[in-house]
């Protein structure tokens, strides 16, 4: 009995979802045989900007409503470091991302004195703070945004002007995005963000200085949203005010609790769902949004746990069901 | 002399936009004892409570702990003081396993609560230690079950379990019966007076009959300020404690 019980927590868990993500990374491998590289590509840097946004709000209970300001002006910042200062490829991608962190610091320290929907607000307010710099600013282009960023060489070596074999790097990069995601929930730091999430008082009384914690996570999701919007600046060579905009950040929310928050793939789903719908639907216009705007009032009253969020729920469920059938046996023997 | 007292509070005050919920309350609670806040419903338990635990700041007055001034400090370096606290409501992490409820309080011994990059079986060493305090507290059977799924009283015994994980010096509970049935109430006396033996308890309690049951010093609050204080029978006899309770001056 003891044997058992002391087995550690959660190693089932941890292990179905290093198959399902192995699984996800083979069938993405062979996926542009059927569907068009460039919208794999938008899947997967808008999947990544979700899960982004789910370590924050799924595992630390954060709800930003400016996280488009760290994809917008990632991509901003690795557009023109690479069009004008003639950076390489990786080291515009860096710079993007790095410059997310440094703004998720600045922003993660004044947001984070507040919470809950003062929180949302501070966000929100930072992030049209970046709009508008980057509306008025001579180097984001204005209206225009920043075009034709050239694709040059990976590392000087990898040729990536072809959509297939930059498709190739762009899973790369998500599939390292993610797993850094899932290291942090699954490491000592993800447990004591859980416990904030779940109660704050508490942690406090465990002694532990939450708003380290929460600024921590603040600043890595900040950091790989940006490493999303830098990556999708390569791939439509295009960086534009599109991807700052606060309706930007509401389409985040959107694909998190579509796909399920707090769950770990629900944010890949939530991002392909919204994405290809939009790709879909583009003759219908305005209709896109109508449509979307039904989706996130369905969800909000029928599937609260989003889609995945459902799927484990009834596998639990299961589970559960198994489990009791599985006691009762030895118990009647 | 400091040293025979944990707690002592210095003219505490506590005002709320001009309301004093705690009025210039001096608290000594003597190392080793079981110690009683009581008294009727508004009367600044909480507040008392909350201040101590630096989870209010104080208007004026000073805290003292173990004879050092902890009046300016955060809540939770307070708590790595050995100054730890429990709530009114259960205080556990619902949606964590009941191992991981006590395992995260562990946790902040290995220093690595920052470490985003190292994977969570590096804190798997401390599931022995998390076990043997779930078995302490009667839950080990419930340890891979979501905390949230427990019954109350069990939820309460993961609490306690969960605030001994830390070893503190001092424990300050806040109505630990409250919600309870008698069956869990005789369970969770039994296990606060086998915590307090080596410990200092300061607790707040509405169940009187715990309260003459567990606590070595009485002390009775009324409108913010200290009414009275004592043992039991000395506290319960003094009339203006029966007059605070029964509200017989107002009728």
């Amino acid at each position: 009995m003891t044997s058992t019980s002391r087995r550690a927590s959660g190693g089932a868990g941890r292990n179905v979802d290093l198959i399902v993500f192995a699984v996800l990374v083979a069938a993405l491998l062979v996926a542009p045989l059927a569907v068009y590289p460039v919208l794999l590509m938008k899947v997967l840097c808008f999947a990544l900007f979700a899960c982004a946004f789910n370590l924050l709000i799924g595992y630390g209970g954060l709800l930003s409503f400016g996280h488009a300001m760290f994809f917008g002006f990632a991509a901003y910042v690795s557009g023109y470091t690479v069009k004008t200062w003639g950076f390489s490829t990786e080291l515009g991608i860096l710079a993007g991302t790095a410059v997310a962190a440094a703004l998720g610091l600045v922003a993660g320290v004044i947001a984070i004195r507040r919470q809950g929907i003062y929180f949302a607000m501070v966000t929100l307010a930072l992030a049209q703070m970046v709009f508008f710099f980057c509306l008025q600013a001579p180097f984001t282009g204005g209206e225009d945004g920043i075009q034709a960023i050239p694709r040059r060489p990976l590392f000087g070596l990898v040729d990536i002007s072809g959509d297939l074999s930059l498709y190739y790097v762009v899973l790369a990069i998500f599939a390292a995005g993610f797993l850094i995601i899932w290291r942090t929930i699954h490491s000592p730091f993800g447990q004591v963000l859980k416990a904030i999430r779940e109660n704050e008082a508490r942690a406090v009384s465990l002694g532990y200085a939450v708003d380290r914690f929460k600024l921590i996570a603040f600043v890595l999701s900040a950091t790989l949203a940006g490493l999303a919007g830098a990556t999708k600046a390569l791939v439509f060579q295009l960086a534009s005010l599109t991807d700052v905009t606060w309706q930007m950040s509401g389409e985040v929310v959107l694909m998190t609790l579509v796909g399920g928050m707090g769950t770990v793939f629900g944010p890949i789903v939530g991002a392909a769902v919204i994405v290809v719908m939009q790709n879909t639907f583009t003759g219908f216009g305005e209709w896109v949004l109508v449509a979307q705007g039904c989706i996130f009032v369905l969800t909000v009253l029928l599937f609260r746990r989003g889609i995945v969020g459902e799927i484990v729920a009834i596998a639990r469920r299961r589970a559960a069901a198994g489990e009791a059938v599985g006691r009762e046996a030895p118990a009647g023997g | 002399m400091a040293s025979d007292h944990v707690i002592e509070t210095e003219g505490l005050t506590k005002e709320f936009k001009g309301f004093r919920a705690v009025n210039n309350v001096r608290l000594r609670v003597a190392r080793g004892t079981i110690h009683a806040l009581i008294g009727p419903n508004g009367a600044g338990k909480t507040t008392c409570f909350n201040l101590i635990t630096k989870f209010l700041q104080p208007t004026t007055g000073r805290i003292l702990y173990n004879g050092r001034d902890i009046t300016a400090m955060k809540p939770h370096d307070v708590a790595r003081l050995g100054l730890v606290r429990s709530f009114q409501i259960s205080a556990v992490f619902p949606h964590l396993t009941v191992l991981e409820n006590v395992r995260v309080a562990l946790q902040r011994t290995l220093g690595t609560s920052y470490h985003f990059w190292k994977p969570e079986t590096s804190v798997a060493v401390l599931d022995d230690r998390a076990m043997d305090l779930l078995e302490q507290v009667g839950v080990e059977s419930y340890a891979h079950l979501q905390a949230v799924e427990l019954p109350y009283g069990r939820k309460r015994a993961l609490e306690i379990a969960t605030t001994l994980a830390l070893d503190p010096e001092m424990l300050l509970l806040d109505e630990p019966m409250a919600g309870m049935g008698r069956e869990d109430i005789r369970r969770i006396s039994d296990l606060i007076r086998r915590v307090a033996a080596n410990r200092t308890v300061l607790m707040v309690e509405h169940n009187l009959s715990v309260v003459a049951d567990l606590s070595d010093r009485i002390t009775v609050l009324a409108r913010g300020e200290i009414l009275a204080e004592g043992s039991y029978e000395e506290v319960s006899s003094n009339p203006a404690v029966v007059e605070a309770y029964m509200g017989t001056g107002h009728g």
